[in-house]
């Protein structure tokens, strides 16, 4: 069994991103680059599918510019045997990504194919949800647990207010929730080793893709600012405060 | 312009996520139709005919749609968009999972999660876990939407009169099967429903000391949350998880207890009304999104609020 994984280059989530001041765009610049933490998950879920004797290869995917190169390394470090990447300069919409991981997965043949469920730059939580419809295939978002078996793959879902089970015939595509799994740390033999993987480039224009954008971004503003709050002596103070000034509690 | 807004249920209620969906329809403006796709769920669509501005309520009823599988529940979506201008869901785990397989399926680049409607293509959602907010105008000629539902008030759920027309399509995609759910059962509100909600961080410490909160929360009808750092620790389960990466909620009080204030928490609670801070770290950035800042031990402070209230 084969598992593709699709994953992310992303502002370090530690970063406080914010609106550049003529409103462009958010202020990237110097900013420290990632791998998308649920990415992160969906690799390690990967791993350790293959470790389980569950699949015999692990390839890494990314659509994105060169330096994406770099957390796909990333990838092969933590234990993926090879990865793709699709090169383009342009900022692709999760649709687009979608229509990219399509013509890899029509190449590439997985059965199982995880991403992580957003990506923390654009928030969207999109992209594993068109892939799956564009490939009609089965899809357990959110997945906090993976069981495979005979063909069929057991999903557990987070979902509001608490737990799914689904059972989805493979191929399937699986997007990563936090709890699924606590990544590794790669080794420095594995990130040594890493460097000899290989790592395959295409460009999405050999691919035939139209990755245009749909939407036009207007502006990018900081949100509302909160008026300065007060610091409280006690909690009598507190409880006087909350019902005599805030009025929200009787 | 011609919207359809697909119902959030659980085949026996209608979800008040529905309502704020509803309500963002109406800013766009035009005709509002609700789809309501489910087993055994007539009282939903009885529920969704009431609520005023809206003019057809489509019932699904069929085992197909039961479980809401997405992959049905996107089939069906595509088959009825004809006409629609605009598709519209609450940003639930439901609609996340459902809504990017019609806009995938209609070839359109779905708007994630709005806050605010500018006009009928151009919408304002949060991006970068709400540090920055984006307007975008979408170009496409189907708008598949998704609603942060805190953005928009719910809007009235009686007094409208419109006509439920059963419809017979059967889109069972014969991929995916329900097995089990595991809903906890509460008698609190639902979190991100609740008008007050009182969360616990990592400096709760553990599982067990999240029972300091119950009394206050009894005391003030309020729901239970908890940051990542506390789910990631596992003191609670995930479903209490108030975040980017959890829920997103805006009660009139959110209290937050041993909670330092990461970024990717701020992002869940940050629209609340009134914010309460209680933490023995004054240097925790939490407070700097507080009205009441309180530097204490809360295991001192909790017993001495929840006695005083």
């Amino acid at each position: 069994m084969k598992v593709l994984v699709p994953v992310k280059r992303v502002v370090d989530y530690n970063v406080k991103v914010r609106a550049k001041s003529d409103e462009s765009g958010p202020d990237l610049s110097n900013a420290k680059m990632a791998i998308n933490p649920f990415c992160e998950i969906a690799i390690e879920e990967a791993v350790r599918i293959k470790e389980a004797g569950n699949a015999e290869e692990v390839i890494a995917v990314s659509v994105g510019d060169a330096s994406s190169q770099e957390q796909l390394r990333t990838c092969l470090a933590l234990g993926a045997d090879r990865a793709i990447l699709v090169e383009t300069d342009e900022s692709v919409e999760p649709l687009g990504v979608a229509k990219a991981l399509k013509e890899v997965v029509s190449k590439e043949s997985p059965d199982l194919i995880i991403l992580g469920k957003q990506a923390i730059d654009g928030d969207a939580n999109q992209t594993g949800q068109m892939l799956a419809a564009m490939l009609d295939l089965p899809q357990g978002t959110f997945a906090s647990e993976v069981e495979i078996q005979d063909g069929v793959v057991q999903v557990t879902r987070e979902i509001d207010g608490g737990l799914q089970t689904l059972s989805l015939t493979m191929p399937a595509i699986i997007t990563t929730d936090l709890r699924l799994n606590e990544p590794r740390y790669a080794s420095l033999p594995n990130i040594m080793k890493a460097k000899k993987k290989p790592l395959e480039t295409l460009s999405s224009s050999d691919l035939g893709l139209d990755l245009s954008p749909r939407q036009n971004t207007l502006k990018v503003t900081p949100p509302p600012e909160r008026a300065a709050g007060i610091m409280v002596e006690d909690i009598e103070q507190l409880v006087d405060k909350l019902k005599n000034e805030a009025k929200v509690i009787t | 312009m011609s919207i359809l807004v697909i119902a959030e249920h659980d085949n026996s209620e209608l979800k008040g996520a529905t309502l704020n969906t509803v309500a963002a329809a109406k800013e766009i403006g035009g005709d509002i139709d609700i789809l309501v796709a489910g087993m055994d769920c007539e009282s939903v669509a009885d529920s969704a005919s009431q609520i005023p501005g809206v003019n057809n309520v489509l019932l699904a009823n069929k085992e197909t749609y039961k479980n809401s599988l997405a992959e049905n529940l996107g089939n069906l979506i595509v088959e009825l968009s004809e006409g629609y201008s605009h598709i519209m869901a609450p940003a639930t785990t439901n609609g996340k999972n459902f809504m990017p397989r019609v806009a995938a399926k209609l070839d359109v680049s779905q708007i994630s999660d709005i806050s605010a409607v500018i006009s009928d293509d151009t919408f304002e959602r949060p991006i970068y876990a709400g540090n920055c907010i984006a307007t975008v105008q979408s170009t496409d000629s189907i708008k598949a939407i998704t609603v942060r539902t805190t953005g928009f008030d719910a809007c009235e759920s009686t007094g409208g009169s419109a006509s439920v027309n059963s419809i017979e399509n059967d889109t069972n995609a014969g991929v995916s099967s329900f097995v089990k759910e595991e809903i906890a059962e509460s008698d609190r509100p639902e979190l991100t429903a609740a008008e007050v909600v009182i969360s616990g961080g990592r400096g709760m410490q553990n599982g067990d000391n999240f029972s300091l909160l119950n009394g206050i929360a009894d005391k003030l009808g309020a729901a239970i949350g908890a940051s990542r750092a506390a789910v990631d620790s596992g003191f609670v389960p995930n479903d209490m998880q108030v975040g980017q990466t959890g829920k997103i909620v805006a009660p009139d009080l959110y209290i937050a207890v041993g909670i330092s204030g990461a970024i990717q928490h701020l992002a869940g609670m940050k629209d609340s009304k009134v914010i309460v801070a209680i933490n023995k770290d004054e240097e925790a950035p939490i407070f700097s999104v507080a009205d009441y800042g309180l530097v204490a031990d809360l295991f001192e402070a909790l017993p001495e609020l929840e006695a005083k209230l």
